[in-house]
């Protein structure tokens, strides 16, 4: 052990006088510190980032080829959504982990006891890593986003589809064979506009930000990393295929109350709205208010439990 | 100041703490005895408000724990050593820990200068030992420079060398004015270390006194006697209205009288004597024969050696 010493004195330095009283200055402080000085946030981040942007590459470079020999595919192509798909699908379930994780790591290692040892005000802790955390999962999540989807569309430019931030697009909307896979016609056209690319680009950002507070809410009713990964994964991946293999009569009528649906919607920007969802905003609602109500259910657990 | 009152906590249908009332004074290491199980750790917990009570009040220095405006600057308290993350190094814990009560940073080289970890500062504590972890978590009770100081069972599995440091750094912190209040099971630690004692059993108080009226009270206090006619002063003492015990080695054991009116009995009676003692009982003994009645899980050995039946009662 280094430097024992059988004899201590408390001689320390004295400390300057307190004012007012510990508060969530203090704990947003103390949260950041927590999240930037473990490994599994930069594993996490890390992969989110490689996956969202490595798939748009590898999504980007076998479209363009593709499009090379078979051009009829270029109708309809959804430059955007085949950029930011990696990261939409993805980016959930690793962003899952880390929204888990920001809250089970500290009652699989313990660490609980003596944070709210130094902080017992325990709504105060809660709500400062709760912002902590929604503003580093949200920062990465809109890098992904746009990273992936430049990466992407850099790799589609020059075959006709690629999508624009600063412009709308024009692609053609069906095709016609004739013979040879080189020989097409094209008929009619779909104007993406600047807008609607920006909307998916920053709404799946959002989105998946999202469902990792759907993640930190679970976190904090389960305090069990693993249930809580399992669930939110249920919730946004196996829920949505129980739904699918509901009766067809009714199937298209509850799907849009589900929170992985604004997903769907949201990374989308090319041909027409699905008739059994809400638009992308509205979609997008139905999954606030699920991370809403599972932080909160959180929240009060967290405040009314024994540590 | 701790005072706690009416304290009772269920976990279930189990009682852990049972209408417990005591108070503990600055300026003292107060031992927190009881076996496994008699409710020490949830009374800990309860002051601290990580378990919330079912009945009682709680105050340190006359404030609920949540009440107060810089918890670390009032308690520090190390519960598990355990209970760190061991994916982050000792310094970034002990400073997300000073960060929340507004510590400045200096104070986090401070402490872990004082319990000697400044070479490992930057190192994850997962690959910590047992003895480091338990400085790690005393380093972070000292970041405020609190009045009051809370361990839970400190020594458990410590070395001599770990366990000589957190002697005397209980006493220092005491010495200096501050409240130490020190749990263990081990009765033996705290005959070296505490001034005052709380006994607790199955979550109820059995004894609050010092650690001098604690050994005074169990009916150990007995007289060691040797002499060559064991037989003729054994009838001269039970004729006082004393009773004597023989030992294994062929000593007597005499309770019911002192030192001096055994010597002076002899002398009356012309007896030699080759040995004369008082026998202290050790808190060792106090313990068992207070806790006897109120041990959680007891194993019966065979053949083990159990308190002396010529114990009487204490209290």
């Amino acid at each position: 052990m280094a430097a024992t010493t059988t004899t201590p004195g408390v001689q320390l330095s004295t400390l300057p006088p307190a004012s007012g009283r510990a508060g969530l200055r203090g704990v947003l402080a103390s949260e950041f510190t927590k999240l930037r000085s473990v490994r599994s946030t930069y594993w996490t981040v890390a992969a989110l980032f490689i996956l969202g942007v490595g798939i748009a590459a590898i999504a980007g470079a076998a479209i363009a080829s593709n499009l090379q020999s078979n051009p009829v595919n270029k109708a309809g192509m959804d430059a955007t959504q085949a950029s930011i798909f990696g990261f939409f699908e993805f980016g959930q379930l690793v962003i899952a982990v880390l929204g888990a994780l920001a809250i089970t790591s500290e009652y699989s290692t313990g660490m609980i006891r003596t944070s709210l040892t130094a902080m017992p005000r325990r709504s105060v802790l809660y709500a400062g890593k709760l912002m902590v955390f929604t503003t580093v999962a949200l920062i990465i999540s809109l890098v992904t986003s746009f990273v992936a989807f430049f990466v992407g569309q850099s790799l589609l430019s020059g075959s006709g589809v690629a999508a624009s931030l600063f412009h709308s697009t024009t692609i053609p909307a069906n095709a016609i064979q004739n013979g040879g896979p080189q020989s097409v016609t094209f008929q009619g056209t779909d104007v993406i506009s600047a807008s609607t690319v920006l909307t998916a680009v920053v709404g799946t950002a959002l989105f998946v930000t999202v469902v990792a507070l759907i993640a930190f809410g679970l976190g904090a009713i389960i305090r069990h990393t693993a249930g809580a990964i399992t669930s939110a994964i249920g919730l946004m991946f196996v829920v949505p295929i129980i739904v699918q293999i509901l009766p067809n009569d009714w199937r298209w009528d509850i799907m849009r109350f589900f929170p992985d649906a604004a997903g769907r919607v949201l990374s989308v920007t090319v041909g027409p709205p699905n008739p059994h969802l809400w638009s992308a905003w509205p979609q997008f609602l139905v999954t606030v208010i699920f991370a809403v109500v599972l932080v909160g259910i959180g929240g009060y657990l967290f405040s009314k439990r024994d540590a | 100041m701790i005072e706690v009152r009416g304290l009772t906590k269920r976990y279930g249908a189990k009682i852990a703490v049972d209408g417990l009332t005591f108070g503990i004074e600055p300026g003292n290491v107060t031992g927190f005895l009881g076996p496994n199980g008699a409710g020490k750790t949830t009374t800990m917990r309860c002051i601290l408000g990580l378990d919330y009570p079912d009945e009682g009040t709680i105050t340190v220095d006359g404030k609920p724990y949540r009440d107060m405006a810089y918890p670390m600057r009032e308690v520090g308290a190390l519960l598990d050593a355990k209970s760190v993350h061991g994916g982050r190094s000792a310094y970034n814990h002990l400073l997300c820990l000073a960060q929340t009560n507004s510590l400045p940073k200096r104070r986090v080289d401070e402490v872990l200068e004082l319990v000697g970890l400044t070479e490992v500062a930057r190192k994850r504590s997962k690959g910590f030992s047992l003895g480091m972890s338990q400085r790690l978590g005393i380093a972070g009770t000292l970041l405020g420079d609190p009045k009051v100081l809370m361990f839970d069972e400190p020594v458990n599995g410590l070395d001599p060398e770990g366990i000589l440091w957190i002697r005397n750094l209980m006493k220092a912190l005491a010495s200096e004015g501050r409240t130490v209040f020190v749990s263990s099971h081990l009765m033996s630690e705290m005959e070296n270390t505490a001034d005052h004692l709380i006994v607790i059993g199955r979550g109820k108080l059995i004894a609050d006194c010092t650690m001098a009226e604690f050994i005074a009270q169990s009916s150990g206090a007995a007289v060691r006697v040797r002499t060559p006619s064991a037989d003729e002063f054994t009838r001269a003492i039970t004729a006082k209205g004393a009773t004597v015990a023989a030992d294994d080695d062929g000593a007597l054991e005499v309770r019911g009288m002192s030192i001096e009116e055994i010597g002076d009995l002899a002398f009356t009676e012309g007896i030699r004597l080759h040995e004369l003692a008082a026998v202290r009982a050790s808190l060792e003994e106090a313990f068992m024969e207070l806790t006897a009645s109120s041990v959680e899980y007891r194993a019966d050995v065979p053949g083990a050696q159990r308190p002396r039946p010529t114990i009487g009662s204490g209290v």
